[in-house]
């Protein structure tokens, strides 16, 4: 793993990946969202409505796995000094805040109609509400500092911090009454939903995780980019 | 007409995928231009400063 910490290394792998990630998110969201729209059956109890899941669910998910990513490569950065480690930290940040942003509005378009109301103070929706202020939190301490290693370990540490939002998030919907429904995909026992409904989900889901990886390795290429400038900027004030 | 009005539901199913082909696309966007820029302005930096090899610095 160590050998991809260097950015040129990581430069050289990231872009031949590259076109075949862009490819493959193109495709699996094509396919995606063919048969969420076009193919899954309607509910039998939401009716169409149903659809927004195809969307919700993945971005719900990407909103978790973006921040553990997140959390988990400041860890790294913090502990091991790895360049690179903050780097991923900081491009990752505003993809998952998006993700988490289209997890809340989707969820409040496909609350209106099954609860009757957009918004509910409940544990589920006040626990992303706060998983999507760390995500702002990050990215506003991250660019606070004129020198940037301070502002990463700043906002590493809060990326840390963040970390006990997961298992809220994740459990929330068993530990308190909430109108949010329960894990139908990933429970005990396997998931409850028809196949014709969980093709097109899992679908979505690679393809949101695609996306996920192509946006993530062209911020990182930004990145390294800026950083570089910043040490060229600085060797030559020195001479 | 009837598949769009997704069975009077077409009001909140459409938002919600508009939004996050909205979100998704700005994301993508703003990330290549911000990548294509800074490495330009980084080209343009080792240019004006000749003997810089291409992956070092």
């Amino acid at each position: 793993m160590h050998r991809f910490a260097n950015p040129t290394r990581f430069l050289k792998v990231a872009n031949a990946i590259l076109p075949w990630c862009a490819v493959i998110t193109a495709l699996l969201l094509g396919v995606g969202l063919y048969l969420a729209l076009f193919h899954s059956p309607p509910d039998y109890q939401q009716g169409e409505t149903v659809r927004i899941m195809y969307i919700h669910v993945p971005s719900a998910w990407m909103a978790l796995f973006v921040y553990a990513c997140m959390a988990l490569s400041s860890a790294v950065a913090l502990i091991w000094r790895h360049p690179l480690a903050d780097l991923i930290a900081k491009a990752a940040a505003p993809i998952g805040a998006g993700f988490t942003l289209i997890c809340l509005t989707t969820g409040s378009l496909w609350g209106k109609p099954m609860w009757g109301t957009w918004w509910a103070w409940d544990a589920r929706m006040t626990s992303v509400l706060i998983l999507f202020f760390f995500y702002l939190g990050y990215i506003a301490l991250v660019n606070a500092f004129d020198d940037p290693t301070r502002g990463y370990r700043a906002a590493g540490i809060l990326a840390l911090v963040g970390v006990v939002n997961l298992p809220i998030i994740k459990f929330s919907v068993d530990w308190w009454n909430t109108l949010h429904q329960p894990a139908s995909v990933f429970r005990m026992g396997g998931p409850t939903i028809y196949p014709t409904m969980l093709w097109p989900l899992m679908l979505m889901a690679a393809g949101f995780t695609m996306f996920f990886v192509t946006v993530l390795i062209l911020r990182v290429r930004g990145e390294i980019a800026a950083a570089k400038i910043r040490n060229l900027q600085l060797s030559l004030a020195r001479e | 007409m009837t598949y769009l009005s997704m069975g009077g539901k077409g009001d909140f199913i459409w938002p919600a995928y508009l939004i996050a082909a909205i979100v998704m696309i700005a994301l993508l966007v703003s990330s290549l231009r911000s990548a294509r820029g800074q490495e330009a302005r980084l080209a343009a930096l080792r240019k004006a400063r000749r003997g810089i090899p291409e992956d070092d610095a």
